[in-house]
Parts: C-alpha cells; structure tokens; sequence
C-alpha cells in the first residue's frame, strides 16, 4: 500500500510551462523529490552499466527575463518569455496529413559566452532537430543554408533572411552559466511569415538534465505546430534481450524515448515479457517468470522494488494499467483456460471480467475506463473484443482477413490498435472501437504489440525478420513516418510512457 | 515421415548439446540409441524417462488436441510414472512463433493442460502434476520454417523429483 501512495503524490500535476497558478515552488519541488531519489536509486541498482538520466532539477523562476515582446503580466510560474495573441493563429501542421509535406522549421544553436554551455547549446539544438526530424511533420533546414547569424536572443530575426530559405518557423535559444552552477536554458519559436514570437520559455536546470529540457522544448514547439500535445518527454520501457534463440536472455530495460539514457531494470536471472507504464509513469507492470511459472508484478520506479500482483491460483500474465492508475487488468490462466480479471491496487480485490472456456486475453482500457477491449479466440480464431468494463456486453469487433490479437485502446479513445496474421505475415493496424475503418500501417515477417505516443499520433512496436532478433519501430497513423528506435540490443514488447511529470 | 523422425533426432542432437538438459523429441518406442548403448539408462532416472518413454508430444499449428501419437508417448508416460510413484512433472506447454506473446501464453497453457489431463485420467495423480505455459519464449529449434514450428508446438514433461539419480 505504501508503494502507492507514494506513486501517487507524484500524480500532481507540475505545472511547468505557463498557467498553475497558486503552486509554490517548494510544493513543485516536493512532488518532484520522489521521482529523483528513484532515479538514483535505479542508478545505485544498475551501477555504471550505461549512461544515466539525470536528475530532473527543474527548478522554476518567476521572472520572466527579459523580453522584446514583454506584454502580459508575470504568471505564478510562468516562463512565458511571450505569448502573442492567439497562439496557433497562422502557422499550423495539419497532423493528419503532415508530412506529405513537412514544414520546414529552422533551429539554430542556442548560443552561449562560455564554451561549455555552447556545447549544451549544440547538443540542445541537435536533440530538438531530431525529435521535430523524426516526427514526420518537420523538416530540418540545414544550419549551412542560414544567412542571418543569429547573436541575440532579444532581437527579433530578420525576417526575410529566413523566408527566403523557406523556414517557416525558427526556434532560437541561449544557454546561461548561473551562480549557483546551474544552466538557464531559454529558447523562443518564431513564424517567421508571420513575424511574430509563437512561444518562449526558460528552464533552470542542472548542467546533465539538458536532454530532458531539450525535449520539453521539443513539446513546445510540436504543440504551437500542431495544435496538440508533444511526446517527446516520455520514456519507453521495453524488453532487451540477448543470447541464443533456444535460450533467450530477457529484461526490462528502460531509456527515453529517442533511445537515449537506457538502463536495465531486472537481471538475467528470470525471463520478463509485456511491459506497460501506470499513468503517473512511476510504476510499471509487466510479467516475469521469476517465480516458476508466469505471475504480473508490479515495479515501484521510485523505490525500485517489485512485487508479485495478487494472489492467484494459476498463472496470471498480459497486464496493463486501469486509466485512473488504481487497478490493473490481467488474464489467469486456470487449468488452461484464460479468463479476463480486474484488480483494485488499494484493495486488492479481483473481479471476473471474461467466462468462457476460449482463450480471452490482451485486454486494455479505453482512456475514460468504460471499455476493455479485449483478445478471444471464441468465434474459432483470434480476434478482437470489446466489452464495458464490468465485463458486460461482449462483442466481436475484428471482422476482416485473417487472426486478430493484442488490441490497444489509444490514448485519444478514437482507435484500437492490433496485430493481425494473416498469409503468412503480421501487420500492425488500427480501427474504431466499433470495427470500422480498419487501416494496415505496417507489415513484415513479424510486427508485434503495438504501443501508442501518449498523443495517440505515433504507435510503436516490435518488428523480427525472419529467424533475427527482434528491433523497435514506431510509425505514425498514415503509415508513412516508419522508423527504427535505436537500442543496445535486440528489443521488444515496448511501452510508451505517458508526458512524464 | 521419416525425415521428421531423422530432423527431430537432429534437433534433439542440438538440444543435447546445449547446456540446459534438453529433451528429445522420441515419437517412436525404444529407440536405436538405446540399444546401441552398452548400458541403457539407468531405470527410473530422469534419462530413462526422456530416452526410453519420451517427454514431449506435438500439436498442430494453434491446436492443442492430442494427436493419437501424442497419446502413445502420454500412455508410455502415464505407466512409467505409475511404476516410480515418487516422481513429480512438471508438464510445460509450449508454441510456435506464429502467433503473438500473449495469445501464445494462453495456448501453451491449453497445450500443458491437455496433457497433465490425460496424464491424470491414466491414473497419474493430480498433486504429481504441475503446469506452466512458455508461450511461444523457449523454442527447442531456433529457425523459422515448417519443421521448426512443427517441433516447437509441444508439451514437454519434466521430472522435477524423485528420479533415480
């Protein structure tokens, strides 16, 4: 019990970036407190194995600096450096068609008087190049075509400098050295047809957290372009595995989302598959073999322990998280037959969801916690079910070619993610909750266990060529944006994390 | 038929190599190996059980009813563990990896399920018997072809006490 509570303080919204009024930054501070001590206990954990996250020392100033654009008054917390007018009004992304076409968005390098931060100022600028790069929706102007060289983050841009080399966005920044030896990292997005300040914020923060500004600042920028919420501060946690076929060597494996910061979370003692995030991103479940035979377990990110879920007479496995964080659903297998079961995490009461003697397992929760969709092989293959989550109202959803399996409810509500079989190959693909619309994104020899960006705009999965390891992928709903997310090792059963705290 | 029989024979070979004591997929009654041997294994032990009577039964692709084959091997399983009464299996369902993890966590449970059941309607006690399912995670032939898949769709009966040493 104690575990939860402590997962849940950390729940509290941090109201970073504009609005939050009425929190102090000691409360901010003290929510963050936990979600540190649980990186350095991972770290403790891990020893030097890989390179590691740092810290996330955010700490906020109320002043906003200066501003060529100061306007508004100072918000509570506000960074806001500007904020004209209605912020999307001219420059906008259509997400849905996006990068038939990618804006073209210029970053230059945060610039910087000393020559460490000029280097943070580099490595900033590249992580939000690649982050916007790898989205789809952008693309990068390269710095060698920039004509005006940009020296002063308080002077508007030469305007024309940067239409002419088609950059219809220009994200400038500036890394400042701070007494107490922390770095201020500042940054503001430009529509240079416009010729108006979109967004600007600063960050003070320790010099080892520039990664996870640089993917703030990331979010900012994807969130003015398009309308909607970024994901590029999220993390994926994921099975790394290793070794020969017949004898595979599998465990956690946790790193941001672009790849970067992985460490191990379990050893190679007991095979672990199916990992998936809580909302608060503080806890993760997924099913190990630990113990003998497979059991769902909870890991407390924060104090780095882990638990065996419940006590079940059979196996349990296929678990993921209820939306509001306090339950979790899982199937148990009992005399081979697999049955749906819901778990409150505060009472540890079960309920029976599923009762029928077919497989029925895969279930995930629609994001309002009304719905579960589900995998069954009762209708003679497996295919994909829906039904409310007091386990009422089966139905059948996947009617088209081929055996359906572990659907997944998107964050948005409006699609289920699935992998389907069918002439010899597996597809990742989306439909409604209704079964409508099917669309194929991808499909190879082996594409598995789709997971979706917390926007519901990019799904990842696991991909194996024929008789290979498996690798990560992540394509976005055109089918277009396909890409391979780097890892260490061989890598599958990803989950993506919620926007972190 | 017999080139199954020869590739299985192959891949037990494998398996045998392999560190983890591996079983042999052994479809047909006394086998070649042991009379070859100057000594069988010993009766009773862990090898008598998986040269002599065989550990493993096959399934068709996302079946898991049991072939008249795989009731032989289960029957010549169910006598050997009535005459040594101290023995307990572990009976562990496994799959092909044409299906995806989970489904084929629940399938190699259905797979244990039904042999631990027929193991037990031939006079084998039930607390003798414990199953687990590997979905589709520990596959005996690491390639990806028919006559893997065909090998790797098993359940495989594992004494975990009271063998002869």
């Amino acid at each position: 019990m104690a575990t939860f509570q402590s997962a849940t303080r950390t729940e509290e919204p941090l109201p970073l970036e504009g609005g939050g009024a009425g929190v102090g930054v000691k409360d901010v501070m003290g929510v963050i407190a936990p979600f540190l001590k649980a990186l350095g206990a991972v770290r403790r954990a891990i020893g030097g194995l890989v390179q590691f996250i740092a810290p996330p020392r955010l700490s906020l100033n109320p002043t906003p600096p200066p501003s060529p654009f100061r306007g508004g008054g100072v918000l509570a917390f506000a960074f806001l450096l500007t904020l004209v007018a209605p912020a999307h009004a001219q420059l906008r992304v259509d997400i849905t068609e996006g990068h038939l076409n990618p804006m073209p968005v210029a970053t230059v390098d945060f610039l910087a008087q000393t020559p460490d931060a000029q280097q943070v100022g580099r490595d900033v600028s590249g992580v939000i190049r690649s982050n916007l790069e790898r989205s789809g929706l952008f693309r990068t102007v390269a710095p060698g075509a920039f004509i005006e060289r940009i020296q002063a983050m308080d002077v508007p841009p030469r305007f024309a400098d940067w239409k002419i080399i088609d950059a219809q966005a220009l994200v400038v920044g500036q890394v400042t050295p701070l007494p107490d030896g922390r770095i201020r990292i500042e940054f503001r997005l430009w529509d240079t047809f416009a010729e108006q300040s979109l967004v600007g914020f600063q960050y003070a923060t320790t010099p080892d957290n520039w990664r996870r500004i640089a993917h703030r600042i990331s979010d900012q920028i994807y969130e003015q372009l398009t309308g909607e919420r970024g994901y590029f501060d999220t993390r994926i946690v994921f099975v790394s595995e290793s070794g020969p076929r017949t004898r595979r060597v599998k465990r956690l494996m946790i790193m941001d989302q672009d790849g970067a910061n992985p460490f191990f979370l379990t050893s190679a003692d007991s095979m672990v598959l199916t990992p998936r995030f809580s909302p608060s991103t503080q806890m993760i479940t997924y099913m190990s073999f630990e113990t003998g035979a497979p059991r769902v377990f909870l890991y407390n990110l924060e104090t780095n322990r882990r638990e065996v879920l419940g006590d079940f007479p059979g196996m349990t496995y296929a678990p993921r998280f209820a939306p509001d964080g306090n339950g979790v659903v899982l199937t148990l297998d009992m005399n081979g037959n697999s049955e749906i079961f819901a778990l409150d995490l505060r009472s540890r009461a079960r309920t029976r969801l599923t009762n029928h003697p077919a497989i029925d397992t895969s279930p995930s929760y629609s994001p309002d916690g009304a719905q579960i969709t589900f995998n069954s092989d009762r209708g003679g293959s497996p295919q994909i079910y829906v039904m409310n989550a007091d386990g009422s109202g089966q139905r059948r959803i996947s009617f088209g070619e081929g055996r359906y399996s572990t659907p997944v409810w998107s964050p948005r509500g409006d699609l289920i993610a699935f992998t389907r079989q069918a002439g010899g190959r597996f597809a990742i693909g989306v439909m409604r909750p209704d079964g409508s619309g099917e669309r194929i994104l991808t499909e190879s020899y082996l594409d598995e266990a789709p997971t979706w960006s917390p926007n519901g705009r990019v799904i990842m999965f696991f991909r194996e060529a024929r008789g290979a390891g498996p690798q990560l992928w992540s394509v976005d709903l055109t089918g277009r944006n396909l890409r391979q997310i780097p890892t260490q090792t061989d890598a599958s059963d990803p989950a993506w994390s919620p926007l972190l705290p | 038929m017999r080139n199954t029989l020869i590739a299985l024979a192959a891949v037990s070979a494998l398996a045998a190599c392999a560190s983890r004591p591996d079983p042999t997929p052994t479809p047909t009654g006394p086998t070649p190996t042991t009379s070859e041997r100057p000594q069988g294994p010993v009766p009773g032990s862990i090898e008598d059980f998986r040269v002599s009577v065989g550990d493993r039964v096959f399934f068709g692709y996302d079946r898991f009813d049991l072939t008249p084959e795989a009731r032989s091997v289960l029957e010549r399983q169910a006598a050997w563990l009535r005459q040594y009464p101290n023995t307990r299996i572990l009976v562990a369902g496994n799959c092909d990896e044409r299906g995806t993890r989970e489904y084929n966590l629940a399938l190699g449970a259905r797979r244990a399920a039904a042999a631990r059941d027929y193991l037990a309607s031939l006079g084998v006690a039930a607390n003798r018997m414990e199953t687990v399912s590997y979905g589709k995670e520990r596959p005996l032939d690491p390639r990806a072809n028919e006559e893997a898949w065909s090998v790797n769709r098993n359940a495989h009966s594992q004494i975990v006490s009271g063998a002869v040493s």
